[in-house]
């Protein structure tokens, strides 16, 4: 090898002094000037411990079978049920809540006001104060909806009565939920509690829930990949935009749904329901990606990102090789454009499970596939093209099977290497909806994030060599 | 007539773009009919009904069925094949006005870019160069380490892994290198020939390279080790190394090595695999006793200059030649006349470097003839300077040296430091003789002389003004190649009556005959 590079042409990466790669140039070499900055946010022994993973055989093999089980994943929607009979292990007075693990005291507006909702939609306590009571008791077990495969945007408050999305992948066998979407507005996964929340719920409940598992048993499953794929053709990213995805949902169901026993009446009101709330998918688009990154957690060694998620507080990653560790940092502000009589003051910092679309690929990822999304940070398309370029270089490849048509069909930038983020400083960008700071006031916003470098540094650090 | 098809697993396409893409496939030699599909219930059976597809097989919606009809297998198996490469194959990434590029941020990126890249030069500070290294030795490439504060600790896996994985570790603290032709780092440019270096100082490297090029020889390599690859602890890896790729390579017939004396294990290790190149060697310990050197391959020196001559020499098919160490004749009489200036209380050389294997040459050859003198750098520590502002009888300062460097650019760039020095000598009324090297080449000033000039000539008033002469010797480091040009750089020191000598060793030479001339 030292005497082949004698017989080939100097080709030299150049990384401090940019001089030296100017001078190269002039002598008639080839020389690539990186932009460098020191990695790991400077952190000399951090930045050690990622040396000593880049390019190591046992990574390398881990992650092309962790990448490879996550880009064959075949979510299929199996059908609907409660949680307590579906999500397996799931005892009664356990509620599930988005993001990394966190205490009933450290949790934020949105998700109190969530928890304290489902409290009293189970019936476990007759009014708010006796509710924040019982919380704050240590009788309710606190849980992250990601321990139970299921996820959850926003507060993703999950009670044991309310209904799930049951998702399967056909690949491997692996099972994820996701609580179904309750509209925009005052809604428990903002945080609203009153009356008109709670009646909602038993709606959902009694008469939603029942009429989709109808309606998806009517269609032996349904296939969540290929409405994504559709979906990223027409304008979504699946994450923060799924106008289309919905559309597309409501076409399969409607027609299934009129063959099923569900009353006349219950149709026409799910069917409004669902027409009238662009974000229906949002769930079954995170479910699907829960799903498929499940399918490539676990590989020992392997430094595939599979979930970020966050709790309004912090922000946590989990890495396929690492177990089931979190890695956190505290949880970013969205810059966004606020609802009018709003602003940044009013703002949660970033909050809900969604940003498993990220990490699948597809939201932030795929920005460039939905550039009516960039105005929310008042980009233009090309911005949102260069969003989706500049996550090519922190994912392991690019999922075949989501083509975005503004970067000539290629495949979305998929599986981020928790390396990749640390070496280059890049974080993973995030489309995402803005809480209010306070519980059950709802949306203010959307806008852009990106997730804390902090959480990659602490995965890099984790001795999974 | 042949029929085949194939299923792509996991990858989605528009059903326009894959109607464009049929189109091309219908149109390669040899292909009558081609579709591209999604593999959908509904597309399978419009396959069926056309009679395209030979084996039936099951819907799998996210994945691509391609089916082909040609005249015969090998066409309709070559047209799959192209036809999984294109789908496959990312878009060129052109075209996109307007879209903004990160540039490479990580050697990663940089392979991503460049991806034939064999070599990383890395010029971080010190504390981040090691974790570079690393990556890029486990990618695969060859690395030049010009960093320096990296501990031997760090150097000493880095070029255990690079050895397991036949790949060069240059350095630490590495200046300059010159690999296919190409200078790296702080390095001259020099004509291409059959004398290969190896050199653990980095100026002895600039001042062996730029002298084989001034006495019409060349180099296949210039292969740099840093300070601390021959020291026991690392047992000369990459000095060992580069003996071996040397002996390898078929471009080179001399051999060339540049130290100071290694450790007496490294060095044993070293010679022996001097003398089993089956290659003439030429080697300069600097500081060593060449007979303890030489052999019936190996040819030991004492100054770099006569490193330089024996192995062009060599490369000529001579001899390696005879060095007495003696004064040149054309220079006795220019000593003479410097003499005749000086005054009764002008005694010592004064010398201000840049480089510090210059610095070092010099302290060995002066002692040899003067004695003492003193230094920041001195060969014994009973001859340390007290205070390195401030010269005492012969004194030789390394400007290069990390208490001068701190917040400020080396010597060789920044000419501030030692044009005030220049003036502070001049003042002295003991100096005879300021004794200087220059290093032209990448990586230094763009004119050197420019910059020295206004400091010699002020010195020189001033001393005229104190009456005295102060002699002026020196010698310039660096090729015509370079982008500075040796000879406008010499021609330049001349005009304002700078003595210039071919090489360092010769310019110490020059200023101990003068002061010992008096």
């Amino acid at each position: 090898m030292v005497n082949k590079l004698f017989e080939q042409d100097l080709q030299v990466i150049n990384i401090g002094l940019s001089s030296f790669a100017d001078s190269i140039q002039q002598t008639g070499g080839k020389a690539t000037h990186l932009d460098w900055r020191p990695p790991a946010s400077g952190d000399r022994e951090i930045g050690m411990s990622l040396a000593l993973l880049v390019n190591a055989p046992e990574v390398e093999d881990a992650n092309r079978i962790a990448h490879e089980r996550f880009l064959s994943a075949q979510p299929i929607l199996m059908g609907v049920e409660q949680a307590r009979k579906a999500i397996p292990n799931l005892s009664e007075r356990t509620l599930l809540h988005a993001g990394p693990p966190i205490e009933w005291d450290r949790m934020c507006g949105p998700t109190l006001g969530a928890i304290i909702g489902a409290i009293l939609y189970e019936g476990w306590a007759g009014d708010q104060e006796s509710a924040r009571q019982l919380a704050a008791s240590g009788e309710i077990t606190f849980a992250p909806c990601h321990h139970f495969g299921a996820v959850g945007p926003m507060s993703g408050v999950i009670s044991p009565s309310m209904p799930v999305w049951i998702i399967k992948n056909q690949e491997r066998g692996n099972v994820s939920f996701s609580n179904l979407n309750e509209g925009l507005g005052k809604v428990l996964r903002f945080g609203a509690n009153d009356p008109s929340v709670l009646e909602r719920l038993k709606w959902m409940e009694t008469v939603l829930g029942p009429a989709m598992n109808a309606a998806v048993q009517q269609l032996g499953g349904i296939e969540l990949r290929s409405i994504i794929a559709q979906a990223l053709h027409m304008g979504d990213e699946c994450h923060n935009r799924n106008a289309a995805a919905s559309s597309l949902l409501f076409k399969k169901l409607t027609p299934a749904l009129l063959r099923t026993e569900v009353p006349q009446k219950d149709i026409a009101s799910v069917l409004e329901f669902i027409a009238g709330n662009d974000h229906f998918f949002l769930n079954l688009s995170m479910a699907c990606c829960k799903a498929m990154l499940d399918a490539g957690h676990g590989v020992e060694h392997s430094t595939l990102v599979t979930a970020m998620a966050r709790n309004g507080v912090e922000f946590g990653i989990r890495m396929s090789g690492a177990g089931n560790q979190w890695f956190t940092a505290p949880a970013p502000m969205v810059d966004g454009l606020f609802f009018p009589g709003y602003t940044s003051t009013d703002a949660a910092p970033d909050l809900g499970d969604s940003a498993i679309t990220e990490t699948a690929g597809i939201g932030g990822f795929a920005m460039g596939a939905a550039p009516a999304i960039v105005q929310f940070v008042g980009g233009t398309p090309q911005d949102a093209i260069a969003y989706t370029r500049e996550m090519y270089h922190i994912t392991m490849g690019s999922n075949g099977g989501f083509t975005l048509p503004p970067l000539n069909f290629d495949g979305a930038p998929a599986g981020i290497d928790a390396r990749k983020v640390v070496d280059t400083g890049i974080a993973p960008v995030i489309n995402t909806g803005i809480a209010h700071k306070d519980a059950g006031v709802g949306q203010v916003g959307a806008g852009i994030t990106h997730a804390p470098l902090e959480c990659f540094n602490k995965a890099v650090q984790s001795k999974i060599l | 007539m042949a029929n085949s098809q194939r299923m792509i697993k996991n990858l989605y396409r528009d059903s326009v773009s894959l109607m464009q893409f049929s189109e091309k496939l219908r149109a390669l030699d040899g292909i009558q009919q081609a579709s591209a599909v999604m593999a959908t219930e509904n597309n399978i059976s419009l396959l069926v009904e056309a009679g395209l597809l030979a084996t039936i097989v099951p819907p799998s919606p996210n994945d691509l069925l391609i089916v082909v009809e040609g005249q015969d297998d090998s066409s309709v198996g070559g047209a799959l094949d192209q036809a999984e490469a294109m789908l496959k194959q990312k878009s060129a990434e052109t075209g996109e006005g307007g879209v903004r590029r990160v540039p490479p941020r990580s050697i990663e990126m940089g392979l991503d870019s460049m991806p034939a890249a064999n070599f990383a030069l890395i010029s971080t500070p010190g504390e981040y160069a090691a974790a570079e290294a690393r990556k890029a030795i486990q990618l695969g490439l060859n690395v030049m380490i010009f960093s320096d504060s990296v501990s031997m600790e760090e150097e000493i896996p880095l070029k255990q892994y690079a050895r397991e994985h036949d790949l060069l570790v240059m350095g630490p603290d590495c200046g300059t290198a010159i690999i296919n032709g190409i200078p790296l780092g702080f390095a001259n440019v020099v004509r291409r020939g059959d004398i290969g270096v190896v050199a653990a100082s980095g100026t002895g490297l600039q001042q062996v390279t730029s002298l084989i090029d001034r006495f019409g020889g060349g180099i296949t390599q210039a292969i740099g080790t840093g300070g601390h690859d021959l020291k026991s602890e690392v047992g000369g890896i990459t000095m060992l190394q580069g003996i071996a790729a040397l002996t390898a390579d078929p471009s080179t017939k001399v051999i060339l090595l540049v130290s100071k004396p290694p450790s007496p294990d490294v060095m044993k290790n070293v010679l022996e695999m001097a003398h089993q190149s089956g290659k003439p060697v030429v080697v300069d310990f600097i500081g060593a006793d060449p007979a303890s050197i030489t052999s019936d391959s190996v040819t030991g020196v004492r100054t770099l200059e006569d490193a330089a001559k024996a192995s062009v020499n060599l490369s000529l098919g001579k001899a390696s030649g005879h060095f007495t160490g003696s004064l040149p004749d054309q220079y006795i009489n220019v000593a003479k006349e410097c003499v005749a200036k000086l005054n009764a209380e002008q005694k010592y050389i004064r010398g201000l470097f840049s480089g510090g294997t210059f610095c070092y040459e010099t302290l060995l050859l002066l002692s040899e003839t003067l004695g003492i003198i003193y230094s920041n750098t001195p060969i014994k520590k009973e001859h340390k300077l007290e205070d390195v502002w401030k010269s005492r009888g012969h004194t030789a300062i390394d400007l290069g040296d990390d208490l001068f460097t701190q917040g400020r650019p080396h010597p060789m760039i920044d000419f501030r430091l030692r044009n005030e020095r220049i003036l502070q000598e001049a003042e002295d009324p003991n100096t005879a003789v300021i004794l200087l090297d220059v290093v032209l080449g990448y990586g230094s000033n763009m004119d050197p002389a420019g910059e020295l000039i206004p400091a010699i000539q002020q010195a020189q008033k001033i001393a005229a003004q104190a009456g005295r002469t102060v002699i002026f010797v020196g010698s310039v480091c660096g090729t015509d190649g370079d982008p500075q040009s040796l000879s406008r750089q010499e021609a330049l020191l001349r005009d304002v009556g700078v003595i210039l000598t071919e090489s360092n060793a010769q310019a110490a030479r020059l200023a101990a005959a003068i002061v010992n001339g008096r």
